[in-house]
Order: C-alpha cells, then structure tokens, then sequence
C-alpha cells in the first residue's frame, strides 16, 4: 500500500500546476466554477427535506440466513444519513439491497415514492443511486479520468450508430463527459494523477477516485461503503470536509463507516443495525447516550472509543 | 518497448500521421516491391500476403470481442463460415439462390453475419467466462456441421467459381485482392477505432475490467456486450466472404476448430486489446508457415510452444493491451496536468484484471 499522501509525480504543465501558482482568491473562484460543474442543480434544496429514499419493511433471506429483518428508515434529501452496526449487521446488504444487486425477499425500497422493484442495476443508478464499494473495484487499466467519464456515460445515450459515424450527439457527450469528469477529479483533489492507471493510483487516491466516479453518474443519493477504511486520522479528517462538501452541493449522503469520530462529526442522523435488525434511529448525540447501541455495538463508554 | 510506446504518444496527431501514411502505403505497395527476404518463396508472394491480410482482419474482429470487452469467444469462425457461405450461395453457379453481384454479397454477409451474432449473443451473454466460451466452441462446431449436413449447402463437394462475373473472377490477380482488403481494413480500424473512443469502448473496457461494477456505475452491459458480438461478428462476416470471393470456392473443409484456435491465437499472441498487437499477431500466425515452408509441418507444435513460452513471460502478449477512451483525451490530459496519459498496460485476458487495492 502506497501512501496516499506522497507527493505525485511533478505536474508540469495544465490546470492543476496553474492552481498551485493561484493566489487564495482566484483559487476560490477556481473551486467554484469547478463546483459548478460539479453539481450543476446545486441550488436544489441545501435544506434538509422530505424523505428521497425509503426502506419499507426490507426482510432479505440467504437460504435460512436472515440478513435484514423488516428493516425500515428513510433518507431524507439533502442529510447526510450513517448507517452503523457491528461486523456482520447487515450494513453493506442494506447497499446490495438499495443499489439492485440483491433483490429484497419481501419488503420495499423507494426513492422518490416510487418502488425499485425489478430494476436492473444500470437502470437503478440511472435513476440516481450511485456506491462505492468497501473493497475498492475500479476499473483498474483505465486512467482515474477514463474511470470517471464511464460513470458520466450513464446519463448519456450515444450508442454504437452514433460513435461509428460520430453523430453530433457522440461529440457533444464527449465533451460534457469530459468536462464534468476534469471538474470531479479536481473536486476530490486527485487531477494530478488524472492520466494515470486507475491501478496504479496510491490507496487513498483509489478511494478518492471512486467517490469521483459515483458522483459522475449525477445521483441524487451516493452510498459511500467505508470510504475511511485504511486512512489514518489525517486523511479521515480530509475525507469528512469532502463529504461535508458533496453534501452542501446538494447531494444526499448515505454512509457506513466504522470509525466512530467519523461518524459522529459528519452525520446528521444514524440508524444502527445489528444482526439484520434496525436497533436504533436518531441524531448522534441520541444514539451515543443509546443503551442499546452501546450494549450492541460501542461496548464501553463512547469516551474511549474512536 | 514502453519507451518507444511513450515516444508516439507524445507525438503530435500530424507526426503520428505523417509516419501511418506512409507505412499504409508501403505495406499497400508490398506485393509488387516483392522484397528479397521477406517474400515467399514456396507460395505466390501476393497470394500469402492475401492471406495474412484476411487472417488481420479476422483478428481485429475478434479483438473487439475478446480484447475489448474481453468475452471470450472460441467459435469466431463459425461467424467466418457463415460469410463465406453467404458470398456462395449469392454468386456461385452451383447454388439454386437468385445471383447478385459479388459486391453486393460483402454488406449482405455483414447483415446475415449480425443476426447470426444477435442469435448467438442473446442466449449465451447471460454466461460468464468458462461457460461463455464453452457455449461459442459449440456453436462454432453447429456451424460447421451444418455445412457438412444440410443438402443445399453442399458439403465437401462444396461452391465452384464462388464471386465471379460472367464466368470470370471479379479481380484477376491476387494483388488487387490483396489491396482490396488492406483499403478495407485500415477503413475498419478507424470505425473500431471510432468505436474505442467512445461510450461504447468504455463500456467494453469497464466490462472486461469488471462486469458487475460497470453494471451498477450505469452500464448497460447486456446491451453492450450484445453488439460487441454483433460487430465482431460482422467483421468476421465480411473476411469470410472476402475470402470466399478471392478462393473462387468453398467448402465445409475450411471452418473447423482449429481455424477458431488460430484467429484466437493471433489476438493473443499479439495482444489482446491492441489493434496493432492483433494486426502483429494475425501476420505472425499467418506468414510464418507460408515464408518458412520447411517448418509448416511443425506449425501447431511451434505455435503451442511459442503460447506457453508467451503466456509465462509476456502474457499480455507481444504488445500489451491498450487503449484511449476519450475521444477528447488528449486535449483534456493537458489541459489538466500538462501531459499524456498513461497507456502501457497488462493483459486484457489476465485472471483478475480490475482488481486494485
């Protein structure tokens, strides 16, 4: 595992070494622009609203196993939700569940009061849930710009009639999916390495680029599957300000994680799960004077954890 | 071999175009050069490099399939046969099919060839790895069994005087045959190419790299996968007709296995998913035994041994996969960081691929 916090290779030239010249200032404009770009419907709605997503009595069965059991909560739009449990509660089969890769057994999953139902996956993440993934699964001979531009292709309807004869469209998707994906890379910090294989990207730029490349799919929930795991304090705090970022650009955040600091500075609210059950729901100060949570999960008084 | 990759990349598009053009015309030209080494000397010089050109067309078809998006595909020359047999009926006296100009037979081939992909592709794309190919050996097999069984398809006795007009072939020396199907496959190479920089290679790539994660980033990749056969398959299509056309006959005695093994084995050999690594291995698996006559009996042995030798020490094969995405890389890598991007890359068929951190 390289460090992620090596200097990269020396940028000699483009945007990236010409934000390094910047002053503050015109390094502030820059950012927004860049945000702009980002997150083009931002202005919809900061405030928290009404419910985006909702898991309505999810039951998900492997065999006799019983990994979710009547699971309900909701997402509201524009929060920043945690969902937290010990190792096998279920966190990251509530995702599969979410993001179409396992079908509930019975039960509902919503968004925007419409059922998922039998979508496929493509068709799910169209309709605007993006993840990342706990154990980081890039596209690992594609450069992190080429990774990102496969997310922004999502939205897009070029198919092979277009880019044979290079239709108008194919052109003008190009450049949007081009443009969108320099302004993430920037926005996750990591367009020094935009050029480089996905694989060869040090571990955080990893975890970075995969945050880069949900937000591509311009969702209107990202899932972010542990996206500390293997970061140490320095980097952890790097990654809250980036959440809280995607959050104030309009984005609705669902995140499990483990480290506890994590979860409580950046969360609004957290809904914890333990052996596929939903044991609590609440703000964080709630859940950390939460007997039941403390008895299933923390163990010892929250002082001494994180 | 990186540095030399580097130093075209960093070329400019006119340098880069200014050494293609005339390489093209160079290798246009080659038949009539008839350079001393290089030539043939047991077989017709501009005949093997008709060959070599078909077996290089074949295999960019198949690297859109096994290199791109990296299904592996053991029946490519059933796709083949059924070109071939699409030129025949069309034009051959002996078929009872209405006679259409053999030019004619070239899209029409394409089209029969598509479907074929289509049927082939709909069951099967729901399969993964091992059983995709197992499932594509079989159909190769269908194929040529149905040469060998229907009626109207003649069997051994096969199609005389396939492509020609009035009797005559439609081009009278192997030469021009040659041309013709350079002109198309440099036309071919920019259309995949065309392809390769666009949503549709990127969703090849990603679902080569892995299929599920390109699944939930919004890639349709039944869809995608579907006309990755398609196209390869029309490809295939159109080098059998090609092939029919200038042999003047076909019969069920050219489409076995080891013909599939073959085209297979020029893609890998070469390089999966590097347009120039497959044209390098079709010329590899196709001239070798035609320039060294005294050898052609080894063939197999040599090239199964050469495989292993490869796979142990160069498995990505003799030029690595590769491949640009963005049909606007270039200006967007230094827009950003002032330089090109990284492609030197590994196989396109090693075990895990994708699989970082």
């Amino acid at each position: 595992m390289t460090n992620p916090n090596e200097p990269a290779a020396p940028v000699e030239g483009g945007i990236v070494a010409e934000v390094a010249a910047m002053t503050a200032e015109q390094r502030a404009e820059h950012e927004a622009e860049v945000a702009e770009v980002v997150a083009p419907d931002r202005e919809i709605g900061v405030e928290i609203g009404e419910t985006l997503l909702e898991l309505r009595d999810v039951t998900l069965k492997f065999g006799g196993l019983t990994a979710l059991d009547t699971v309900s909560f909701g997402i509201r739009r524009g929060e920043i939700l945690g969902l937290i449990g010990p190792n096998g509660a279920g966190k990251t089969t509530c995702f599969n569940a979410m993001t179409g890769v396992y079908r509930p057994t019975s039960g509902q999953v919503l968004l925007e009061d419409k059922p998922l139902g039998k979508a496929s996956r493509h068709r799910i993440t169209q309709r605007g849930i993006a993840r990342t993934f706990q154990n980081i699964r890039l596209f690992g001979e594609m450069t992190a710009l080429e990774n990102v531009v496969v997310g922004a292709d999502a939205r897009h309807k070029t198919s092979v009639l277009g880019a044979l004869l290079r239709l108008p469209r194919h052109h003008a998707e190009e450049r949007q999916a081009v443009e969108r994906a320099m302004a993430l890379l920037e926005f996750v910090g990591i367009a020094d390495r935009a050029a480089d294989k996905a694989k060869n990207l040090p571990y955080g730029y990893q975890r970075r680029l995969e945050i880069a490349r949900a937000l591509a799919t311009e969702p209107k929930l990202l899932c972010l599957d542990e996206p500390a795991a293997g970061f140490n304090p320095a980097e952890k705090e790097q990654l809250m300000g980036l959440i809280r970022k995607i959050r104030s650009d309009g984005y609705t955040v669902l995140l499990i994680e483990h480290d506890m600091r994590l979860v409580m500075g950046v969360t609004d609210r957290i809904v914890v799960l333990e052996f596929g059950k939903k044991i609590a729901e609440g703000l964080p100060s709630a859940i950390r004077e939460n007997p039941a949570v403390i008895a299933a999960y923390l163990g010892v008084p929250d002082d001494d954890v994180a | 071999m990186t540095t030399i990759r580097d130093r075209w990349n960093n070329l400019s598009r006119p340098a880069q175009w200014a050494v293609l053009v005339p390489l093209v015309v160079l290798i246009f030209f080659l038949p009539d050069l008839n350079p001393p080494i290089i030539a043939t000397t047991g077989t017709d010089f501009p005949t093997a490099m008709f060959d070599v050109a078909r077996y290089a067309l074949v295999a960019i078809g198949l690297n859109v399939v096994v290199g791109q998006a990296g299904l592996l595909d053991l029946g490519y020359v059933g796709f083949f046969a059924v070109g071939a047999y699409v030129a025949a009926l069309f034009t051959s006296p002996d078929s009872t099919l209405h006679k259409i100009p053999y030019l004619w037979t070239l899209p029409i081939a394409m089209a029969i060839t598509m479907v074929f992909g289509i049927i082939l592709g709909t069951p099967t794309l729901r399969l993964r790895g091992d059983y995709l190919a197992i499932v594509t050996l079989g159909f190769g097999e269908i194929i040529r069994l149905l040469a060998d069984n229907v009626d109207p398809l003649r069997g051994q006795i096969g199609f005389q005087a396939v492509g020609t007009v009035g009797g005559k072939p439609l081009f009278a020396d192997a030469t021009t045959w040659y041309r013709v199907v350079v002109l198309i496959i440099v036309g071919v190479l920019l259309l995949v190419g065309n392809l390769e920089r666009s949503r549709v290679g990127r969703a090849w790539v990603a679902v080569r790299e892995d299929e599920d994660v390109a699944e939930i980033m919004g890639v349709p990749t039944y869809k995608f996968k579907i006309w990755a056969f398609v196209i390869g398959a029309a490809i295939g299509g159109l080098s059998g007709a090609l092939y029919a056309g200038k042999l003047g006959f076909v019969n069920n005695q050219s489409f076995d296995v080891v013909t599939s093994m073959l085209f297979l084995a020029a893609v890998v050999l070469g390089g999966a998913g590097n347009k120039v690594g497959v044209l390098l291995g079709a010329v590899v698996v196709a001239y070798l035994p035609l320039r060294f006559v005294q050898i052609a009996e080894y063939n197999y042995l040599i090239f199964g041994i050469a495989l292993i030798i490869l796979m142990i020490f160069r498995p990505q094969g003799l030029l690595g996969a590769r491949q640009r995405l963005l049909a606007r890389g270039r200006q967007a890598y230094h827009r950003l960081i002032g330089r090109g991007e990284q492609v030197s890359g590994e196989s396109a068929l090693s075990g895990d691929h994708g699989r970082v951190g």
